[in-house]
């Protein structure tokens, strides 16, 4: 949609994909920026795949369909790449389908850029970025919730939102609800994320 | 941007439950008896925190079933309580014959109805198939575009429903998935201006008044049923006047002026879409992609579905070639979804009455984008072109 800066988010339930869609929405909005952040549902269980959307624009968003033509596509969870699940349900589609031209990927993997390229299959004049998110989650975190690194990866890589922002953001509105443990794990893992993308 | 900012200084991101719940929490109703049901689970769920950490003053009633928790209002309400409650689908649907208590007994109860697919199959996703099959149950009936809209709807139903002339239940309806769990900007109203708007509730009877007793939900015989829903019936068409009332008076308020439609680019559209809630956005977005090529399109968006307006929509309607309703439920009658024959009905008999096709959309969350919105208005234009509707009724992205 012209006007507006559409992201789509990959991911499996419980890795905190439909959060790190709010917590994009939030801080686009703290800057200034109309916004929309939500979740395509599916079956409720873990490890189910889970789709979450952002819209940022600069003026009111009137549209409420889903997010078909990403410019931005965050894929947290890699296994996700190349399936195709049986039917052709909507919530199963690829993850680069209808990417825009230049669309940015940015992937949770350990694998080099070539080979997930290659795995995407998306054509040259993609932008494919990666971050070892999960590592940097059990790191931080100490558990696989590899949202907060994609947030700081997002912010270097395309600059959507401002990174000290999204710090702000998070420890302003979550610092309380998490503790100061927790809250401060997760700003490590941004500002990893944030140094150790890669294209 | 710099304006922007400063424009949006103030505006707040929550999800359309999220926004339900603080407008109930600011509304600070005496009863919310409740079942959580996706995809309204986090009204009563924040609701709930809101009352567990005293932020309220209300009595909030764990029920076993929606059947307990509708009658739990009904109880609460005769006994001259304001009453808030929330729920979807299948919730709404066990609710059944109580909304009609309800109504009928003219408790201005308001419930946040999150719209959703009914069984079977089971779908917990978005159509408006639970408040549809409600809305010949005598409550009102608010649909929602956005999450700012269905918080400040909130306000105004508690008004509406009060309102002495009206005295009728009032569901604020807005789209599940879509808007319930969707972070959008919001300006939110102050405490003050919440509780200087809805004012303090002074039922016209209470139960618990012994000094005034009086008989409710008493059996009425064939020479007195018909009159009490004759005057229900007329207390429920006079709503629409409330509603505009109630709406303007919001709007010096808050700066959020609402009335019964919602038009747009109506004035010299050759076709027209007529939609309810969400889909409405989607569609103003096809308006304006087609404006740019010179086509001449609107949208109307009934914003209030019951009472029907119906004078007011064959004049929003009036003059226009062509026009295809949108619905989000099907009546399963053969012919369309329930706006369809309610804006057919509106339109028949009218000078200038506008050429009138039917299509089913968006059923158990079946997206809805503007490419849809496109296509729907140019097959419209066809049959505006060949001045006659190939096929009246249908369904659109099977």
């Amino acid at each position: 949609m012209e006007g507006y800066t559409e992201v789509r988010w990959h991911g499996r339930a419980q890795q905190g994909v439909v959060t790190a869609a709010k917590l994009l929405g939030e801080t686009a909005l703290f800057e200034g920026k109309f916004v929309q952040a939500f979740p395509e549902f599916g079956p409720e269980r873990m490890g189910a795949p889970v789709k979450a959307f952002n819209r940022i624009s600069d003026d009111p968003i009137k549209i409420h369909c889903q997010v078909t033509n990403p410019r931005i596509v965050l894929i947290v969870d890699p296994t996700l790449i190349g399936i195709t699940l049986a039917g052709g349900m909507e919530t199963s589609s690829g993850v680069s389908d209808g990417a825009t031209d230049g669309a940015v990927f940015i992937v949770n993997t350990s694998d080099p850029v070539a080979e997930v390229r290659k795995a995407l299959d998306v054509s040259d004049d993609k932008k494919v970025y990666t971050v070892d998110a999960s590592t940097i989650a059990m790191d931080t975190l100490g558990r696989h919730i590899p949202n907060t690194p994609m947030l700081g990866a997002l912010a270097k890589v395309t600059g959507i939102v401002d990174f000290e922002s999204l710090l702000k953001n998070f420890k302003d509105n979550y610092g309380k609800k998490f503790g100061e443990k927790v809250t401060a794990a997760n700003v490590s893992a941004m500002e990893r994320g944030f140094k150790e993308v890669g294209e | 941007m710099a304006s922007s900012a400063k424009k949006l200084k103030d505006q707040v991101g929550l999800t359309g439950n999220s926004a339900v719940a603080l407008a109930m929490k600011q509304i600070n109703p005496d009863v919310c008896p409740a079942y959580p049901i996706t995809p309204s689970t986090a009204v009563i769920e924040t609701f709930s925190d809101y009352f567990a950490n005293g932020e309220v003053d209300t009595e909030f009633i764990t029920v076993e079933s929606e059947h307990s928790a509708m009658s739990a209002c009904v109880g609460a309400s005769a006994a001259g309580a304001r009453v808030m409650t929330a729920t979807s689908s299948q919730g709404l649907a066990l609710m059944w014959e109580v909304l009609y208590i309800a109504s009928g007994m003219r408790f201005p109860i308001v419930m946040a109805t999150v719209n959703r697919a009914l069984s079977s199959p089971i779908n917990i996703h978005c159509d408006h198939s639970d408040s549809m099959g409600a809305r010949d149950s005598g409550w009102i009936q608010i649909y929602s575009e956005t999450v700012q809209e269905a918080y400040d709807n909130m306000f105004q139903a508690i008004r509406i429903a009060e309102d002495k002339r009206v005295l009728t239940p009032a569901m604020v309806c807005m789209d599940g998935f879509i808007t319930s769990h969707a972070i959008e900007n919001l300006t939110l109203a102050t405490d003050a201006e919440v509780k200087g708007f809805v004012g303090d509730y002074t039922p016209e009877h209470s139960l618990l008044d012994t000094d005034n007793p009086v008989t409710m939900g008493a059996m009425t015989m064939p020479d007195s049923y018909m009159n009490f829903k004759f005057e229900q019936s007329n207390a429920i068409a006079g709503a629409k006047e409330v509603v505009v009332e109630i709406g303007k008076e919001y709007g010096k308020l808050t700066g959020r002026e609402y009335g019964l439609l919602d038009c747009y680019n109506l004035e010299d559209a050759d076709v027209a879409i007529v939609v309810l809630s969400s889909a409405a956005g989607t569609t103003k977005a096809a308006v304006d992609e087609l404006r740019k090529e010179g086509k001449k399109v609107g949208v109307l968006r009934p914003r209030l579905y019951r009472p029907f307006p119906h004078q007011e929509i064959a004049e929003a309607l009036k003059g226009i070639g062509a026009v295809c309703v949108l619905d989000r439920a099907d009546s399963m009658s053969g012919f369309g979804g329930p706006l369809f024959t309610d804006i057919r009905s509106a339109l028949y008999g009218i000078e200038n009455a506008p050429l009138v096709m039917g299509r089913i959309f968006g059923l158990g969350g079946r997206d809805f984008n503007v490419a849809n919105a496109k296509e729907v208005f140019e097959e419209t234009f066809k049959a505006l072109e060949a001045g006659k509707i190939e096929k009246t009724t249908g369904y659109i992205t099977i």
